[in-house]
């Protein structure tokens, strides 16, 4: 998987050390550790309340841990000035809103924010920045459509194009592929693949399907009770012993026919093959 | 669609070529300017006019030069009291407090992302007018002092709804609920201090009740023409940050915006702006709720609504009060006025609100 590394590949090194996160009284994350490698695709995968979610937003800056920190390039995230950031590390959440009848271009346009000044000097380059999203997304054609028009798919691959206008090195999403069905998954995430591949942007994702993640990801990390179970390849951390402790979930690792990594076949109480 | 689209991604648009897209989205962006432009132009044309007009019109109809003559300071024969001590601080005052009430309103709501959530709706309005009536009636003190005291109350309403309502993350609905609780708390705070002041005419007691211009004088005038020049600048210093926070405060922050910064100078900003309008001139009712989704009908999404919903407050303050004074038989105060427009709307909001968080 390194030979998606290129010359161009993004330099900027994230990294998590001994990071905790917690709401109140109860811990999500303790005295986690966590490398990303620059240019390359992670996903972050663990059961419900293993403390994705939380690890994305606080590499992201928008929780502050308790303990620990973030460091981009050695200086850490929560001490940076904000719009230095943005320029470095993009994000895009959960449920971003999307205006009343704002138009796709006026959206994508709304991620050249933290390149911008006061009162908005707008100029060639943020024209250029938009028109280049819009076409690495392929969404030139809708550019002057209501974004509250489009289909799921349509609409989750502007506001990833939102972020790409940003043009930072870094991306971070959380569950770009929730809600969308599995041909408007497999688009996002080739999408997501070609800005890797062609820009060598470093992605950092939470994913729910592990076969997808493990498909799309250069390096898995597992997280278990706030802390990272297993990371690397995945290859080595797909395991059956793996997705045991991590999921409570028994299951056979085959081989993936099409992209010959491991899928997960999982192994209920029924439908099961006798032997 | 999908499945075409996908092989194409990494290498252009499937039919425009990359300099087509350029062109594309640089026509789109001067054409949302030259929107913006024509919106903001015309209701700057119309506040002209209607300015004009209200210092021309009334129990005796002044020329526009005998008007201008008053305004450059030359002694012109009874124009000079009608014109420079009635009708000029009258109609300063309106625009004045309308731009205060349009700024201060649409950005409760671009904030909350709920038109409901304006300060005359959840109650700041109504604790900075019950402040001053309290103010005049109790403690009798004026001007300055007075306006400073419905500030107070108006920051201290905020901070208490914001206490009331955030118990687990400020939710924008119980934000509402509890503001509109408040608010008819302090309306009856009103009217119990008014039912004590029995010596007042029933013009007094509608000024802190629904807000009237009548007898406005330059003192009324100055204070809130300050805080407009101060705090108005200071919100359309944060109008980037308040436009990307419409797109939820997770997208706000990913691009580099800092949140809660950013909501606390704007919550300061417009409840100064709205407190110190109230003081002068009373809650001019549904001023602040009317003049963002006004402006946000003319403009469309097509960029900050900070300037024109502060024209279309303005010319809202401006018209009722003439409409107020002179359409009518009787002379109503201004806010009776606004009121009969605010009300419907309000309602027509809420049924239309309750209909698509029925649906979702």
């Amino acid at each position: 998987m390194t030979t998606h590394l290129n010359l161009t590949a993004s330099t900027h090194e994230l990294r998590a050390e001994g990071l905790a996160v917690g709401y109140g009284e109860r811990h999500v994350l303790s005295g986690l550790d966590l490398e990303i490698e620059p240019g390359t695709v992670t996903s972050i995968v663990g059961a419900n309340a293993s403390g994705k979610s939380t690890l994305l937003r606080t590499l992201s800056r928008l929780l502050s841990p308790a303990g620990g920190q973030v460091l981009l390039d050695g200086r850490s995230v929560h001490s940076m000035p904000s719009k230095e950031l943005a320029r470095v590390l993009g994000l895009l959440p959960q449920s971003p809103v999307s205006p009343d009848g704002i138009t796709v271009a006026d959206l994508v346009g709304r991620g050249r924010h933290p390149h911008q000044r006061m009162f908005r000097a707008w100029s060639a380059a943020d024209d250029a920045a938009v028109a280049h999203a819009l076409d690495a997304t392929a969404t030139a054609d809708l550019a002057d459509r209501p974004v509250d028009e489009l289909s799921g798919g349509q609409r989750q691959r502007v506001w990833i194009a939102m972020v790409l206008a940003q043009q930072t090195d870094l991306l971070l999403l959380d569950e770009p592929t929730t809600f969308l069905d599995v041909s408007h998954q497999i688009e996002v995430l080739d999408l997501l693949a070609d800005l890797n591949r062609d820009r060598g942007t470093t992605i950092v994702m939470v994913l729910h399907d592990l076969n997808l993640a493990a498909r799309y990801s250069d390096r898995l990390v597992a997280l278990e009770g706030g802390r990272v179970y297993a990371a690397g390849p995945a290859s080595a951390v797909l395991t059956e012993q793996c997705v045991q402790d991590v999921f409570g979930l028994r299951s056979r690792i085959i081989d993936d026919p099409v992209s010959g990594g491991p899928l997960v076949v999982p192994v209920g109480r029924h439908h099961v093959a006798a032997g | 669609m999908t499945a075409t689209l996908t092989p194409t991604a990494s290498t252009g648009s499937p039919t425009g070529s990359p300099a087509g897209t350029l062109a594309k989205v640089t026509g789109a962006r001067l054409g949302r300017r030259r929107r913006r432009a024509l919106v903001i132009g015309i209701l700057s044309v119309l506040v002209v006019a209607v300015f004009a007009a209200s210092l021309m019109v009334g129990r005796t109809f002044y020329g526009p030069a005998e008007v201008l003559g008053v305004v450059f300071g030359q002694d012109v024969d009874g124009a000079t009291f009608t014109v420079g001590t009635l009708r000029l601080p009258r109609a300063v005052l309106a625009v004045v407090a309308g731009a205060c009430f349009g700024l201060g309103g649409v950005t409760f709501q671009t904030m909350l992302r709920n038109p409901l959530a304006s300060p005359d709706i959840i109650g700041i309005s109504s604790g900075a007018s019950a402040a001053a009536a309290f103010a005049i009636i109790v403690l009798g003190i004026d001007g300055p002092a007075r306006s400073a005291f419905a500030i107070v109350a108006g920051l201290g309403v905020a901070l208490l709804i914001y206490l009331l309502s955030s118990k687990g993350g400020v939710a924008g609905t119980r934000l509402i609920l509890v503001g509109i609780g408040i608010a008819a708390i302090l309306t009856s705070l009103t009217n119990y201090l008014l039912s004590r002041a029995g010596s007042w005419d029933l013009q007094e007691a509608l000024r802190w009740l629904t807000g009237s211009l009548n007898g406005v004088g330059w003192e009324q005038v100055l204070p809130t023409l300050v805080a407009l020049l101060v705090l108005a600048p200071v919100l359309l210093g944060q109008s980037a940050n308040l436009e990307s926070l419409t797109l939820g405060d997770d997208t706000a922050a990913g691009l580099g915006v800092r949140v809660n910064r950013t909501r606390l100078v704007a919550v300061i900003a417009a409840v100064g702006l709205v407190a110190f309008a109230t003081a002068a001139c009373g809650p001019i009712a549904f001023v602040a709720f009317l003049s963002g989704p006004i402006a946000a009908r003319l403009l469309g999404p097509n960029g900050s609504l900070l300037v024109p919903s502060a024209l279309v407050g303005t010319l809202l303050v401006l018209v009722a009060d003439l409409v107020g004074q002179f359409a009518i038989g009787t002379r109503y105060p201004v806010g009776v006025v606004t009121g009969v427009l605010g009300a419907p709307f309000l309602l027509y909001l809420i049924v239309r609100q309750h209909r698509i968080g029925a649906t979702s």
